[in-house]
């Protein structure tokens, strides 16, 4: 196991789009054990995913059994390929990233999702996530496609508008 | 870096964001954090600007004179890079009344509640007016002693509510 150096603004991998994951094997595992390493390395984040290492494969990790206020959550999860499949609601909320140092900004994710993904073995797996672990999933997923939470910050004036909007059907973010 | 905020006030136009910062680069100057709000009706903003190749006073000159523009330089101590991060955001919607950020903020305060940012509105009509206030800051108090500090404050034309704001780091 290996802490890596995790990439930060304003590095172009960043912005890259990360491929599927095809191979369930020991160099998968292996990554995946040095993931986790860093993200517990840092300050606190609730979640990590692989193209902040330079590793432009579809994994990210996520664990939010430890906020400080205990929130919903499905425990220590590692996602391999997770693809949202719908959105339900949109709230504000705040955020920061391990690739962005010293800055933190609101950002409007959906309040509920659903997705499926793949464990590390590649079985299928499906969860319904709200609140606080849809935004960290949601923040993670947006690394995926090269998209940073900078890239969708609101106006803190916006949080005057707490009226909430429900988009139907789920569209596809990609 | 030798830092100076500039607070420039006026009548809003368009284009003055651009007059200004393009007056700045030209003398040499850097910017650092900015904040610029339209209050009133009028244009106001707040530069941390580094020193250029002449004094600010100078470099600014022509374009606030054009602009009409108030111009207030001081010379500051800070640095970049010295963001906090909020816990908890307190929200005050209602009437208009006199004393209420007063009254808010002064028991924040006693609580050992540090105010990061706050911005207020009045919206509504001229008959009916409507503030709106946003706090956010910080606190190593409980949420539950924070609410015991603003309980009362509000009333029945006022509601007043504190939120942690649980930051989410990925």
């Amino acid at each position: 196991m290996a802490i890596l150096e995790i990439l930060k603004l304003p590095d172009a991998r960043l912005k890259q789009v990360s491929e599927p994951v095809e191979r369930f094997d020991e160099k998968l595992h292996a990554f995946i054990d040095d993931l986790e390493e860093t993200r517990r390395d840092g300050p606190a984040a609730v979640g990590i995913a692989a193209p902040q290492l330079g590793h432009h494969q579809r994994i990210i990790i996520i664990d939010c059994s430890h906020t400080r206020k205990p929130v919903a959550n499905h425990g220590h999860l590692i996602l391999v390929n997770p693809e949202i499949t719908e959105w339900d609601g949109f709230e504000l909320g705040r955020e920061g990233c391990l690739s962005v140092p010293d800055y933190t900004g609101n950002v409007i994710r959906a309040e509920r999702i659903k997705l499926t993904a793949q464990d590390k073995f590649g079985e299928s797996r499906e969860y319904e996530m709200e609140g606080y672990e849809a935004r960290a999933l949601q923040h993670e997923v947006d690394h995926l496609d090269g998209v940073l939470f900078v890239d969708r910050l609101v106006s803190r004036r916006t949080d005057l508008f707490q009226r909430k909007v429900y988009q139907k059907g789920g569209k596809k973010k990609k | 870096m030798d830092w100076q905020m500039m607070t420039l006030v006026g009548e809003d136009r368009l284009g003055i964001v651009s007059r200004v910062t393009d007056a700045l680069y030209r003398g040499g100057c850097s910017l650092g954090e900015t904040s610029m709000m339209r209050l009133g009706g009028n244009f106001t903003i707040m530069m941390m600007v580094s020193a250029g190749d002449q004094p600010l006073e100078t470099l600014i000159a022509q374009v606030a004179d054009e602009l009409q523009l108030q111009v207030h330089i001081d010379p500051i101590r800070g640095e970049l890079h010295q963001h906090r991060v909020p816990n908890f955001q307190v929200r005050v919607v209602g009437a208009d009344r006199a004393g209420i950020v007063a009254g808010v903020t002064g028991a924040l305060a006693e609580s050992g509640f540090n105010v990061l940012e706050l911005e207020s509105d009045v919206a509504g009509s001229a008959e009916q007016p409507v503030y709106i206030m946003t706090i956010q800051g910080y606190s190593e108090e409980t949420l539950e002693r924070l609410q015991s500090a603003l309980d009362g404050l509000g009333g029945e034309e006022i509601e007043l509510n504190i939120s942690p704001i649980e930051t989410l780091i990925g």
